[in-house]
């Protein structure tokens, strides 16, 4: 059976870019610290990365920290910030590793759609004076919600306050210009931008001092102790650079194109299935659709069965059976149990998109009946 | 003018710093980074399903390389962060059931990682100690049983010594360590696949390994905690609660898989290995000893793994036998400050004066050292030492 992947926002398959640096940095046996040859070839690898990460995001090579992955990025950026006493504010739609990341951060509510209030956020600032980490991701991993980063800028600057971007999901589906101008600090990860999994990166602007989460050999700068993964973090390097060109050379128009033929073919297929967030912009690849009456892990299992793999959240609270805090936030009620994601990969075409029409319409024709 | 090197390409001595990915390595992780590519989280499709499956079978391996059960087992980035998630984790978990144990002690000569985290956990309330070692880097266990009192909640010691290969008898310092109620960790980045190491019957609780070092990728670590009686630990950072909430972010699978095959191979030709490294040291020791008379072993000569030398040089500073050997890769010490000008704090804290350290080099061997590269080795030394010598006068 043809399997057909469409569970991106989990993983993205490994471009080939990204591949090929894997492969170049996995011949460089060294330790990137040592000083002999075989160290500084390490070392010269993992500059160019840098380099090269910082150049497609147009930030100093020195505001690159890189971390085991995003997860580690974004609690390195929220942990360590907070360290000096920063209150944290983060919207109700944050991933887990950002929301946990310290106690006592306060939540800023979402609308139905999971765009942040922009009204609570400048009340919750303009009511306490202490300086304030904004915590907000560009893109919701969930339901692609993109979050009006600008707005959110200009309060932040308005207030004091510094602003944390979880741009986890941002790489190959929007351009990331705009959000790294207006973060203090931005996380990304490898594996979610088409590189391998093991390596993610921190913007550090200097506008920002996070205190280290780990410690030791002092390497990125004492922030982040370590020895560098560098065949991960060289894969990154290269993933994002060429998820930001492939974006912006018509791959966010390929992805938004075959996002409209799915919503178009559910329409006309199964009407009794809804997207949801569809009146404000969302990554190109990424649908939260629910239908009403069945569970989503029953969609998903019956898809997976049909040879689609999609998911019902996060993958990492996938395996678990607790409600998407995403879908709750929104106000969805029992529709946030009755919603998966479709999220498309680079490497998603419209035969994919038509395969999982066909599954989707007979499993929503079966379990719907059903459930009615 | 040195001869050209074996091989024509240069003689990779420093498997202290880092080991190259044994092929077999190379080749159980490279399906996981293209078409296999699922996320080990998705527990709802085939591709995530299958990941999950490859990396609970690495688990196994890693397990099974150290007498421990797989779900013992909490995969990180490294070994650094091992080190970060044992100490601080056991810490800040206890200081959070309000344990009145404050005093945390360790060695002098233990990994920046380990220093550094100790150290900072005096912000927090903890009281480190740090014990010095003999003239052979080893602590000695009464030492270690008088600074630990009912009021010590941790002890972390080595297995082995990323400078000097010392081995510190693990067993009979976790004893020290459990008479007073303190948890044992041992820093086994160095250890792990070079030495036998049972988690059950030298009685840690917490043991840390790093893939690199034992011919796996870099980027992947584990951290053995103990399950009975149970080990509970605050993690780092939180987020997805993988790893059983100790350790939050998508495990690398290919990395994972790669540390699991390194185990794997460790386990299995470790006895085989130390022999084949042992004589190659011999080989390599004897050499520079009938040829530079004077040069001095740093460590135990007994208590040691075989792939390790360290060796003050009579007459030739460790920079300029570095500078006259270009295709030879060995170290003045510890990569992550190897760039630094200072003497290595552990061969200070052996008793050696800065003069001495200056003149000191750390040779590694490794599996992929073959005869030839020692022999190589210890004729580009000796010319070098020579000339430094001579131009010393």
């Amino acid at each position: 059976m043809r399997r057909v992947y469409l569970d991106a926002n989990a993983t993205e398959p490994l471009r080939p870019e990204a591949r090929a640096a894997v492969l170049a940095a996995l011949e460089l046996s060294g330790n990137p610290s040592s000083v002999h040859a075989e160290g500084r070839a390490a070392r010269r690898c993992l500059e160019e990365s840098r380099e090269r990460l910082a150049a497609t995001l147009g930030v100093r090579p020195e505001a690159i920290v890189f971390t085991s992955g995003g997860t580690e990025a974004n609690a390195l950026a929220v942990a360590g910030l907070a360290a000096s006493g920063r209150r944290v504010l983060v919207s109700a739609t944050e991933h887990d590793c950002v929301r946990r990341a310290v106690a006592g951060a306060e939540t800023v509510p979402v609308d139905g759609n999971g765009v942040v209030s922009l009204e609570a956020l400048g009340e919750r600032l303009a009511d306490d004076p202490r300086p304030a980490l904004v915590c907000l991701m560009l893109a919701n991993n969930e339901t692609g919600t993109v979050q009006p980063m600008t707005e959110v800028a200009a309060l932040c600057r308005r207030f004091g306050a510094l602003l944390h971007i979880d741009a986890v999901q941002a790489p190959g589906r929007l351009p990331l210009a705009e959000a790294v101008a207006a973060a203090d600090t931005l996380a990304l990860s490898g594996h979610k931008a088409g590189g391998p999994k093991g390596a993610g990166a921190l913007v550090v602007q200097r506008t920002a001092t996070p205190a280290a989460l780990l410690r030791g050999g002092g390497q990125e700068r004492g922030l982040r102790a370590g020895t560098e993964p560098l065949p991960a973090i060289a894969g990154l390097a290269a993933a994002v650079e060429a998820a930001e060109a492939w974006c912006r050379e018509g791959g966010a128009e390929r992805l938004a194109a075959l996002k409209a033929r799915l919503a178009d073919g559910l329409a006309a297929r199964v009407p009794a299935a809804r997207l949801l967030c569809a009146t404000v912009p969302t990554l190109p690849n990424t649908l939260a659709l629910a239908l009403p009456g069945v569970a989503a892990t029953t969609q998903v299992m019956a898809l997976d069965l049909a040879g689609v793999a999609v998911s019902a959240g996060a993958a990492c609270s996938s395996g678990k059976v607790a409600e998407s805090h995403v879908l709750a936030a929104m106000g969805l009620g029992p529709l946030a149990g009755q919603t998966i994601r479709v999220s498309l990969p680079w490497t998603a075409t419209e035969a994919d998109v038509d395969a999982f029409l066909d599954a989707y319409a007979a499993m929503a024709g079966r379990l719907a009946r059903h459930a009615a | 003018m040195n001869a050209l090197p074996p091989r024509n390409r240069p003689v990779y001595l420093d498997n202290q710093a880092t080991t190259p990915c044994d092929p077999r390595v190379l080749e159980a992780m490279l399906p996981w980074f293209t078409e296999r590519f699922g996320n080990p989280h998705s527990a709802e499709h085939l591709m995530g399903r299958e990941a999950e499956e490859a990396v609970e079978a690495a688990r196994a391996h890693v397990a099974a390389l150290i007498g421990a059960e797989p779900r013992e087992i909490i995969l990180t980035s490294g070994a650094t962060e091992s080190n970060n998630l044992a100490i601080k984790g056991a810490a800040r978990f206890a200081a959070s059931q309000g344990s009145p144990r404050r005093r945390i002690v360790t060695v002098a000569t233990e990994h920046k990682c380990v220093l550094a985290t100790v150290a900072d956990l005096a912000s927090e309330g903890f009281e480190p100690v740090v014990l010095p070692v003999g003239p052979d880097g080893l602590l000695d266990p009464d030492m270690l049983a008088e600074a630990v009192d009912d009021r010590t909640l941790l002890v972390s010691v080595m297995a082995v010594n990323n400078e000097i290969g010392v081995i510190q008898d693990l067993a009979a310092l976790a004893k020290m360590a459990k008479a007073r109620g303190a948890l044992f960790h041992t820093d086994a980045a160095q250890g792990a696949g070079k030495i036998p190491l049972d988690v059950g019957a030298l009685g840690v609780d917490l043991l840390s390994i790093s893939g690199h070092k034992l011919y796996g990728p870099k980027g992947v670590g584990a951290l053995y905690v103990r399950r009975r009686p149970r080990v509970r630990l605050a993690p780092l950072f939180s987020g997805g609660g993988q790893e059983r909430g100790l350790r939050s972010g998508t495990l690398p699978a290919p990395l994972v898989i790669g540390l699991g095959e390194a185990c794997r191979i460790a386990a299995a030709e470790m006895a085989e290995e130390s022999l084949r490294l042992a004589r190659l040291r011999d080989r390599l020791w004897d050499g520079l000893a009938r040829a530079i008379p004077g040069i001095a072993l740093n460590g135990s000569a007994a208590a040691r793994i075989p792939g390790n030398l360290n060796l003050t040089f009579p007459a030739a500073s460790a920079a300029a036998l570095i500078e006259a050997c270009p295709e030879l890769c060995v170290s003045t010490g510890s990569a992550c400050s190897s760039a630094e000008v200072e003497p290595s704090y552990v061969l200070t804290a052996l008793g050696l004066s800065a003069e001495a350290a200056s003149r000191t080099l750390r040779i590694g061997l490794g599996r992929f050292t073959s005869e030839a590269e020692v022999d190589y080795a210890v004729a580009a030394l000796a010319a070098a030492h020579r000339s430094a010598a001579a131009a010393a006068g």
